[in-house]
């Protein structure tokens, strides 16, 4: 321990710290500043950017003694007097906030910039914000408000970028930022590792390390001893079910016979500190088989491969998934031309900033009998005594971590809490268990709160990834551009454990005729076991698979054809009264035709070329479109539970709270719900307060995916609202008034029974500008245009966030981001080795919005959280393709192979970035 | 892990004295602590911090020299009139390293004794001619930097006992101009495909008197390309002069092919293509400051 002395937010620290302290860990853990937040430890993500003396620094390895004498500004000290600085208010103003995990980072950097800047006399550029912040990520803005944000408060006078929207209501239809925005750029927003318990023990997993084998033995005799371990567990101490899973219990807790995964969990340590639970880990000695691993979809399915669940009748075969509708064969015999090509998607990862935390805190915990507080009268929050086994976590699914950690537990699901923290981006990928139970266990033997936090590296290769498919796309059309027939197959790796395998590749199966009109329609989805990392949801659930697929496939047959791109896709697209390929008539509420026009018409302006050339630069527009359902559908039940308090305040009038355990990770649903609830009772939205995902104080609102929550929880809110509203004349002061709506969205048809399989379609076009280096194969993406039919924009401002943010994720899907697993063991083990945009690589986006209203949704709204980033990887390829005259049929484009292509005058390229082996043979119509 | 901020030299090397090799002189310690932190490199004992030195904080002119100290960032290098005009490939090179948050605080210094393969700054550096100082417990002494590279991450100067703790060049003068160019690509794996940097002076009857070239990576350390800039001597910077030197690094460089950063052939169509830039752009900034 040394003496550290420097001065933070204009206080002058003077504490005993040990030298080997990071500046990151002093800020968060000694001085309590948790506004500042840590996303890699690696120096790679920038969200732990603080000023050192008014330079911009990555604190998370900064050693701390190196700021010694130094001082320190932090988000915290930015609105030191109760106001806001301007780059708050302009990140507020701008909705260039979402999940908010970075925003203090990005904040921070934009500060070190604008100082600079003035001290220099010089205005600020968007070039110079680009270049300030290459390495400030953010995963969920798309960077596009934040440039405007800084630009105002550099003291330019821009206008937060929105668009053209209906008419709003008092409160629906409203930009207005996201209710919790407020603390997140004050950095007083908690995530879950910012929250912190009397007593508390930190805790490590010990992961297998190796992808397949079985367990001869485990020893722990030696973590158990080490002092400061305060609890061990393998398998064989957990009281309840081993085993957990969102739709298939497949998945072990601690595993006891075999590990099928680099990642899975087998034992787990609860310590005095991070340190001595870290080095407890490296004591336990297990003894294992090692077995051959399967390390590819279709090898999965083949007679010998290595089997991953023994007890499985199907051997690695998941699930066949089918879609037929009319005769394939006759389809293709009206075709007058066919367009077959097999492509392959990668891998891909979340890259939520905020890597998984829990905390666990054990039935009967009083913070008082740990040296610290209780507060008699609180029935929330961490000074109230907890009478249930209570989890902090930052999840999509509240409920069901509950019942998975009661099971786990072997207790009734009433006897265990879970109060959703703020989450730090999500994307799908925060729906699996994550360290929920573990530290449920853990609280309960150790008798303390226990907080399980994954380090970058530890999420890399823990939760599940978006699926790496292959996928052969066959399509028909006649000479004049009808499309007769679309036969597929498809292989999704799932890796290890099914998670939402089953579901997401049903969605990528059920999609893969893109939003058209086809007759004739085969399409073959084998789903399998893997020993790679698992996959499940992310963003776009399959159907940014195969839309790549059927976009690059639409594209090659409008040029065999020699139709513009576009009026073939207008010919063809699904309208009302046209039906899907699951069988699915459109009855409303179909606006993709008024996206098309929307994109192109600002496209095509009076100097519209498809293409140039400007030297060795080569310029082209590429043009893809995108469906995606609404809710769960395919006959699961879908519904949501709202509960609506209201009463008259004596300083604002009438005032609601809205509660429900639907997921907040930066969408925006608090904002939503409270609109929606605000307008039933026609009151201003700020009037209605949200709580979001506490079981025991907020209903289920079922999970947060599928696009759903704004349809489902809006739908509730919005019933649960009127109830209320019609009751206010009787409300006298100081009563309470309180409705529940279970909300249930209208039924759906499973898939193979015809009718509705979901209760409402979003639709999309987007236009991208690429630019194409000509001597590297380097790729840039200058500009989208997008539109977007989301049925009603019910708040225009998250709303264009949701649209920007999704965009960009697909133009990393395109262009910079693939997991890379070799033999089941992830190359990319770091997130140095896992690019998302930057935001040198962000486009410029002109977004509009189609409100084509859906009957059933609240205000007419339908989901939009998925949408943006489906079509955008296609566009972009048929750029490349149109700039280049080749073809990319594997993600991510590689320029190394693009660049060769072109100069061997190559017109299609198999691999992508990171792809070791070519496209394998894909039979159409094969049965496993 | 103790953590030392010697103010002077002679601290700093009685410093690692006392700890007899198991301590580490560090400049920003942007690559070193992220390893460490990561848990790749196991902690030393202490890390001897030279960013903070006496002196050594400055970049100066003197004796014909541009003298860079170890303390000095890149940042400080990419903002500084006298480097940009006087060895524009060093705040060229100094610019692309990490992003904004790792350049205001690791160094030149760190970088070069880092001796990684295709350490941007050290690229830009050796260019230049640039020269390196480095104390140790027998004194000072100055060597040129090219000859300080062991091997990948491996440096001849001993950095659990040494320090390095100046860097010089001679600065560009009249006639004579520098560029430099990297080619990455933009998936995970932050290394640069390829570096390159160059020197060039003209005679007055417009031929090149000089050429320096730092190229990186080639080979299992940063190339300090003499064959190729010995036949840019002596003849008029045009394309084809360019183009010759482009397949004289060819045949002296040994490609390889590193997984998921760049197929051989790659690299060897950038040298192609980027080397003759680079020294089509240091001749016509020659040519410009005459």
């Amino acid at each position: 321990m040394s003496r550290l002395q420097m001065t933070v937010n204009g206080a002058a620290i003077d504490i005993d710290v040990p030298e080997s302290r990071y500046l990151s860990e002093v800020l968060r853990e000694d001085l309590r500043l948790t506004g500042t937040k840590v996303g890699c430890a690696e120096a790679e993500c920038g969200i732990c950017t603080v000023l050192v003396d008014g330079t911009p620094v990555v604190s998370c390895v900064y050693p701390a003694f190196k700021a010694a004498g130094s001082t320190v500004e932090t988000i915290e000290g930015l609105s030191r007097d109760g106001g806001l600085h301007t780059l708050q208010q302009a990140f507020l103003d701008h909705g260039a906030v979402q999940c908010g995990i970075c925003t203090p980072g990005l904040i921070m950097t934009a500060k070190g910039l604008l100082d600079r800047s003035k001290s220099r006399g010089k205005a600020v550029t968007e070039q110079d914000i680009r270049t300030a912040l290459k390495d400030s990520y953010c995963r969920c803005t798309g960077y596009q408000s934040v440039i405007n944000a800084i630009l105002q408060a550099s003291g330019q006078d821009v206008a937060p970028y929105l668009p053209e929207t209906r008419a709003p209501g008092i409160a629906v239809g409203k930009a207005a930022p996201n209710p919790n925005a407020l603390a997140k750029i004050r950095g007083s927003a908690r995530f879950t590792d910012d929250y912190s318990f009397p007593g508390m023990l930190y805790a490590r997993t010990k992961r297998a390390g190796i992808p397949h084998a079985r367990i001869r033995s485990i020893n722990t005799d030696a973590a158990r001893a080490l002092e400061g371990v305060r609890a061990v567990l393998t398998h064989a101490d957990i009281p309840g079910r081993n085993g957990h899973g969102v739709v298939t219990i497949d998945w072990p807790v601690l595993c006891g016979r075999k590990v099928r995964y680099v990642g899975d969990a087998v034992a787990i340590v609860a310590a005095d500190s991070e340190r001595i639970a870290a080095e407890a880990i490296e004591l336990i000695d297990i003894d294992y088989e090692e077995l051959p691993a399967v390390s590819d979809a279709i090898a999965a399915l083949a007679a010998d491969a290595p089997q991953v669940h023994d007890e499985r009748p199907d051997g690695n075969l998941l699930k066949h998934i089918k879609v037929n509708k009319g005769d394939i064969d006759r389809g293709f015999a009206e075709a007058d031309v066919i367009v077959d090509r097999t492509y392959r998607t990668p891998t891909t990862e979340h890259l939520f900033l905020e890597p998984e935390c829990s905390i666990g805190i054990p039935a009967g915990y009083d913070p008082a009998e740990f040296g610290g507080t209780r507060d008699p009268a609180a029935v929330r929050g961490e000074t109230a005594k907890h009478e249930k086994t209570t989890i902090y976590v930052g999840s999509q699914i509240p409920y069901t971590d509950r019942d998975q950690a009661a099971a786990a537990l072997g207790v009734e699901p009433d006897r265990v809490r879970v109060v959703a923290t703020l989450m730090g981006g999500g994307f799908g990928g925060k729906e699996d268990i994550a360290g929920q139970i573990h530290v449920a266990l853990l609280a309960e033997a150790s008798g303390r709160p226990v907080k399980m936090l994954y380090s970058r590296q530890e999420s890399l290769l823990v939760h599940p990834k978006r699926h790496a498919t292959v996928i052969r796309m066959k399509t028909g059309a006649t000479s004049d551009g009808q499309l007769t027939a679309v036969q597929a197959t498809l292989y999704g790796d799932g890796g290890a454990y099914a998670s939402l395998s089953e579901k997401v590749l049903t969605r990528a199966t059920t999609h893969a005729t893109g939003p058209y009109a086809v007759p004739n329609v085969k399409v073959d989805c084998f789903a399998t076991y893997t020993n790679n990392v698992p996959c499940g949801a992310f963003r776009g659930f399959g159907v940014t698979q195969s839309c790549f697929a059927v976009e690059s496939n639409m594209d090659i047959l409008a040029d065999r054809l020699d139709i513009d791109p576009v009026v073939l896709r207008q010919r063809n697209a699904l309208r009302v009264g046209s039906e899907t390929s699951t069988g699915q008539v459109m009855r409303e509420s179909a606006g993709l035709r008024d996206c098309i026009d929307k994109v192109v018409g600002d496209m095509r302006d009076e100097n519209f070329r498809w293409s140039w050339d400007e030297g060795d630069r080569r310029f082209a527009w590429g043009f893809a479109v995108g469906y995606k359902n609404t809710g769960l559908g395919g006959g699961a039940p879908d519904k949501a539970e709202a509960e609506v308090e209201a009463w008259q305040d004596p300083d604002r009038g009438l005032v609601a709270e809205v509660r429900i355990s639907s997921a907040e990770m930066g969408q925006g649903l608090p904002g939503v719900l409270a609109a929606c609830a605000a307008e039933e009772l026609g009151i201003e939205r700020d009037k209605v307060n949200v709580l979001l995902g506490d079981t025991d104080f907020c209903p289920d609102g079922g999970p947060t995916t599928a696009s759903r929550q704004s349809f489902v929880s809006g739908n509730a809110a919005r019933h649960a609202a009127r109830e209320l509203a019609g009751r206010l004349s009787a409300l006298t002061p100081g009563e309470r008034i309180k409705a529940r709506h279970e909300y249930w969205a209208p039924k759906t048809q499973p898939l193979g029974t015809g009718g509705d399989m979901h209760v409402a379609f979003s639709f999309c076009a987007q236009a991208a500008l690429c630019e194409i280096d000509r001597c590297t194969g380097e790729v840039a993406v200058h500009k989208v245009i997008a539109a977007h039919d989301v049925g009603r924009a019910l708040n225009p401002l998250t709303l264009e966030g949701q649209i920007e943010g999704g965009i960009v994720m697909g133009v990393g899907y395109a262009l910079t981001e693939h997991y890379i697993q070799e033999d089941s063991s992830p190359w990319t083990n770091v997130m140095a080795r896992y690019k998302t945009p930057s935001i040198t690589h962000a486009p410029r986006i002109v977004s509009h919005v189609v409100e084509d209203t859906v009957a059933s949704g609240p205000f007419g709204a339908k989901g939009v959280g998925e949408l943006p980033s489906i079509p955008t990887a296609p566009a972009i390829c048929n750029a490349i393709y149109r700039a280049t005259g080749v073809r990319m049929r594997s993600l991510p484009v590689d320029q190394d192979q693009l660049l060769r292509a072109m100069n061997a005058e190559a017109t299609e390229v198999e691999l992508g970035w990171g792809d070791r082996v070519a496209i394998p043979e894909i039979r159409l119509g094969e049965e496993h | 892990m103790n953590y030392h901020t010697p103010a002077t030299v002679r601290e700093a090397l009685a410093v690692l004295h006392s700890y007899d090799g198991r301590a580490r002189v560090v400049g920003g310690g942007t690559d070193l602590l992220v390893e460490t932190r990561r848990g790749i490199r196991r902690p030393f004992d202490a890390v001897v911090d030279a960013s903070r030195i006496d002196g050594l904080r400055e970049i100066t002119e003197s004796d014909g020299h541009i003298i860079i100290g170890c303390g000095v960032t890149h940042t400080e290098i990419v903002d500084n009139p006298i480097i940009r005009k006087h060895g524009q490939c060093l705040a060229e090179s100094c610019g692309v390293i990490g992003g904004p948050q790792v350049r205001n605080v690791g160094t030149l210094a760190g970088n070069v004794a880092h001796a990684l393969p295709a350490g941007d700054g050290t690229i830009g550096l050796l260019a230049l001619g640039g020269e390196v100082e480095i104390a140790g417990q027998d004194g000072t002494r100055w060597m040129p930097a090219k000859d300080t590279f062991k091997g990948p991450g491996r440096s001849h100067i001993d950095r659990q006992r040494e320090l390095l703790t100046r860097l010089r060049f001679r600065p560009t003068g009249e006639n004579e101009g520098s560029a430099f160019h990297r080619v990455m690509r933009p998936q995970g794996l932050c290394l640069p495909i390829i570096s390159m940097a160059a020197r060039i002076a003209l005679a007055h009857d417009g031929s090149i008197s000089h050429a320096g070239i730092g190229m990186g990576p080639v080979g299992p350390v940063p190339w300090f390309a003499e064959p190729v800039a010995n036949t840019l001597v002596g003849v008029p910077p045009v394309p084809e002069h360019f183009d010759r030197a482009a397949e004289v690094a060819l045949e002296h460089v040994a490609l390889r092919e590193s997984k998921y950063r760049a197929t051989r052939e790659y690299r060897e169509t950038m040298i192609r293509t980027w080397l003759p830039v680079i020294l089509g752009t240091a001749a016509e900034r020659a040519g410009a400051s005459r």
